[in-house]
C-alpha cells in the first residue's frame, strides 16, 4: 500500500510491524514522534508489546539489552545526545551479542544546541560493534528496519543493530513509499530465536570475571560475526528485492559504470548528490554516485572506483572526514569534502559545484576552506 | 522460624571469590534461599560481580545478568517486561547491588523504575563505601569514617536511601542486616509474595573497608543495630513499623553506646571528642525522630 508519512511515523510504523515485545525509549528532538507514535499504537492496543517509558536514553538501551537477553525481541529510538548517553550500553549489547535493533534521528551535538541534522552522533558510535545503517529516503528507513532485525538476529551474526536517517530532512518530511501488507512482513520476518537466554531450568551467569584471553576471543568473534554480515545484508537485501521489488547491497551504485568521477557519500546528502549526478550527466560529465547503505561491516568491497568524492556530513577533529580516512586504505584517487556540518544546507547545486572542484584537483571544507 | 529450619536449598555455592568473613555471601546465601530457583539477578559493578567466580564458571546458581554500574533497575525493568510478555511471571526480577551503585550513580534508574510500579525486587547490600574499588566514600559512608577518599574521615553524614525510597510509595520497602537471619529471611520472603516494586536494604559489614576482624562481621551488624546506628524497619503498602532488635530500643528498651561499636572498627580510630559529639547528636536526633513518627 501507498502511504505518505513523515520518517519518524514510518520508522515507529516499521517497528509496529517487526512486532517487538518490549520497547524502551525515552524522547528527544528530532526523534520525538516516534516514542508518541509508538505510546498510540499501544495504548490503542494496535501493538502487543511492553513499552517502557525509561527516564534516560542509557536506561532505555539498558531495559532492551535486558529484554532481550530474557528472550524477546526489543525496539528503541532515540537521536544525538541520547545516543551518547548510551554509549556505554551500545558496547554492552555489541559484546553481549544482542540483536537490538534502534533508529538514530542523526542531530548535532551540542554546544550548542543544534536541533539539525549532523552524522558525528552515530559515527561516533561505529566501535560498539552495531551494525550501521543510513537511509536516504522514508521507503528506505522503513525497509532498512524490517531488515535490521532479519540480518542482527541471524544465528551467525547476533549484532544489535541501528538504523540512522537524518533530522528533519527525513524525520519530519512527508514522502510517498510503499508499505507491504502485515501478513508478508510476517512472512519475511520470521519469529526471534534468542542466541542465549536468562533460563531459570538452566541458570547460566552472563558477564562475570573473564581473563584476557577468553575476552580476547570474544571480540574475535565479533569481527568474524561483522565480516559474516557483509554476506548477509546483501542476501536479506536480495530477498527483500525478490519479494517486495526493492533490491539492497551493501551500498547503492547509481550511473558508476562508465563514470570518471563518483560520488560517496549516505543518509540524506546521497539523495541530493542521485540529483546532482543526473544534472551533471545531462551535461556531459561522466558522474555517479556510491550511497553507503551501511557503514557496519564497512562496504570495502563494494568502492573500486578511481576519482572518488567522498563528501561527509561529520567531522573527526584533527583527522578530517570520517568516511573519507576509513577509505584511505584504498588505493583509489579520492577528494574529501566537509559539508552540511551542523545541518547547514547543501543542495544537488552544491555537489555539482564539489564535483567542478575535484576535477581542479580541490577539496576541503565546503564552503569555507577548499583548496 | 529458626535458622535450622530455613530451606535447605543452596543457590551460592562452593567456589565463590569473597574475602573471608564477607557479609555478602551470608546475606545472599540467606535471600537466595527465600527466593527459590525461579529468580533472576541483575547485578551491576559492586563487589558481587567480581565474585561470581572466573568465567566460565560461576559460583552463583541462578541466572545473572551482569549490567553496568548505574543501570541495575533499569536492567530489571527490561527483565521484568520481557517475563511479562513470555507469560513467566511466576519468576521474580531480583537486582543485587551494592550502595555506590544504589545511593550514588544508579539512584536515577531506581527512582525511574520505581516510579513505573516496575514488578521487581530491588535489594541493596550496603556496606557504606565503594568496597569493590578498595575502600573509596560513598554517599552511604557515615560521618566521620576513613576512606581512600576522606583520609582525614568523612565530613558529611550519610543520606538515608530508604527514605527516599519510601517517597515513591511502593508496596514494600524494608531493611535487614545479617545477625538477624530470621527477620532477613522473612523480610525477602515477604517481598517476593507480593507484586509490584518492592526494596530491602541490608545492611552489610565490610572487615577489610571498616578495618575489623574478619570474625567479628556478624557481630559488627548486631552491634549496630543495638547502638542504634543501623534500624530494622518494614513498610508494607504504607504501614511503617519497627521490627525485631529496633522495635524494641523504639518500645525502651536503651540503645548501647555507639561507641562500642565505633570503637572496633579501624576506619573511626581518629575520631575527636568534638565528632563524638556529632555523631551522637546525630543519632539522637535521628531515633527522637523515630519516636515521634
Amino acid at each position: 500500500m501507498i502511504v505518505i508519512d513523515t520518517g519518524n511515523n514510518i520508522a515507529a510504523l516499521a517497528a509496529k510491524m517487526a512486532r517487538p515485545k518490549v520497547i524502551a525509549a525515552y524522547p528527544i528532538t528530532p526523534q520525538t514522534k516516534v516514542v508518541e507514535r509508538i505510546a498510540e499504537f499501544v495504548e490503542k492496543g494496535e501493538l502487543d508489546t511492553e513499552y517502557i517509558h525509561v527516564e534516560s536514553e542509557h536506561s532505555a538501551m539498558t531495559a532492551c539489552i535486558a529484554a532481550s537477553a530474557t528472550g524477546v525481541r526489543t525496539f528503541t529510538a532515540t537521536a544525538s545526545h541520547g545516543l551518547l548517553l548510551m554509549h556505554e550500553m551500545l558496547h554492552w549489547a555489541g559484546l553481549s551479542r544482542l540483536p537490538v535493533v534502534m533508529v538514530n534521528v542523526n542531530r548535532s551535538i551540542g554546544p550548542g544546541w543544534n536541533i539539525w541534522s549532523d552524522l558525528n552522533d552515530s559515527l561516533s558510535q561505529r566501535d560498539t560493534g552495531w551494525i550501521q545503517f543510513y537511509a536516504s529516503s522514508n521507503q528506505e528507513i522503513f525497509d532498512n528496519v524490517i531488515q535490521a532485525y532479519k540480518i542482527a538476529e541471524n544465528e551467525e551474526i547476533f549484532l544489535p543493530a541501528m538504523v540512522s536517517y537524518d533530522g528533519f530532512i527525513l524525520s519530519h518530511t512527508s514522502m510517498p513509499l510503499d508499505v507491504p501488507d502485515q501478513s508478508k512482513i510476517d512472512a519475511f520476518l520470521p519469529a526471534f530465536k534468542p542466541g542465549w537466554t536468562l533460563d531459570v531450568e538452566h541458570p547460566i551467569t552472563h558477564g562475570n570475571i573473564v581473563s584476557p584471553k577468553p575476552y580476547m576471543d570474544i571480540r574475535y568473534s565479533m569481527e568474524k560475526a561483522m565480516k559474516k554480515a557483509q554476506k548477509i545484508i546483501q542476501e536479506v537485501g536480495e530477498e527483500w528485492g525478490k519479494k517486495f521489488g526493492r533490491p539492497y547491497g551493501l551500498v547503492q551504485e547509481y550511473r558508476c559504470d562508465d563514470a570518471d568521477y563518483v560520488f560517496v557519500t549516505m543518509a540524506a546528502l546521497a539523495a541530493e548528490a542521485k540529483v546532482a549526478v543526473d544534472n551533471l550527466r545531462d551535461k556531459g560529465e561522466k558522474a555517479g554516485l556510491i550511497n553507503l547503505r551501511t557503514v557496519r561491516p564497512f562496504p570495502y568491497s563494494q568502492l573500486k572506483y578511481d576519482n572518488m568524492i567522498v563528501i561527509d556530513r561529520d567531522i573527526s577533529p584533527g583527522l578530517g572526514g570520517i568516511i573519507y580516512h576509513e577509505m584511505k586504505k584504498l588505493n583509489y584517487t579520492m577528494y574529501s569534502f566537509i559539508a552540511g556540518i551542523g545541518g547547514v544546507d547543501v543542495s544537488y547545486k552544491d555537489i555539482e559545484r564539489m564535483y567542478q572542484l575535484a576535477q581542479d584537483d580541490k577539496e576541503g571544507w565546503y564552503p569555507l576552506e577548499v583548496k | 522460624m529458626a535458622i535450622k529450619d530455613l530451606p535447605r536449598d543452596e543457590y551460592l555455592l562452593k567456589g565463590h571469590a569473597a574475602c573471608p568473613g564477607c557479609p555478602i555471601t551470608v546475606a545472599l546465601r540467606i535471600a537466595l534461599k527465600a527466593l527459590g530457583n525461579k529468580t533472576i539477578l541483575v547485578i551491576p559493578a559492586c563487589c558481587s560481580s567480581v565474585i561470581q567466580a572466573l568465567y566460565p564458571k560461576s559460583g552463583f546458581n541462578v541466572p545473572i545478568l551482569n549490567i553496568a554500574f548505574e543501570a541495575a533497575a533499569a536492567g530489571a525493568s527490561g527483565v521484568s517486561a520481557a517475563l511479562k510478555k513470555l507469560d513467566k511471571t511466576d519468576i521474580t526480577p531480583v537486582v543485587w547491588a551494592g550502595d555506590g551503585g544504589s545511593y550514588d550513580i544508579g539512584i536515577q534508574a531506581l527512582s525511574g523504575a520505581l516510579e513505573r510500579g516496575t514488578n521487581f525486587i530491588y535489594i541493596c547490600y550496603n556496606n557504606q563505601m565503594y568496597s569493590n574499588t578498595g575502600i573509596q566514600r560513598s554517599g552511604a559512608t557515615p560521618y566521620g569514617a576513613w576512606t581512600t577518599t576522606t583520609w582525614t574521615g568523612k565530613k558529611e553524614h550519610q543520606k538515608e536511601l530508604g527514605e527516599i525510597v519510601r517517597a515513591h510509595h511502593i508496596p514494600y520497602v524494608a531493611t535487614a542486616t545479617i545477625s538477624y537471619p530470621e527477620d532477613l529471611y522473612a523480610k525477602v520472603l515477604k517481598a517476593k509474595n507480593m507484586k509490584g516494586p518492592r526494596y530491602i536494604e541490608i545492611f552489610a559489614p565490610c572487615p577489610p573497608g571498616w578495618r575489623f576482624d574478619m570474625s567479628k562481621t556478624i557481630e559488627m551488624a548486631r552491634l549496630a543495630v543495638e547502638t542504634g546506628a543501623w534500624i530494622l524497619y518494614e513498610e508494607i503498602d504504607g504501614q511503617f513499623a519497627f521490627t525485631s532488635y529496633s522495635k524494641k530500643i523504639l518500645e525502651g528498651r536503651d540503645r548501647k553506646p555507639i561507641e562500642e561499636w565505633l570503637q572496633l572498627q579501624g576506619r573511626f580510630r581518629h575520631l575527636t571528642e568534638d565528632d563524638m559529639k556529632k555523631i551522637n547528636s546525630h543519632l539522637d536526633e535521628k531515633w527522637n525522630q523515630y519516636k515521634k513518627s
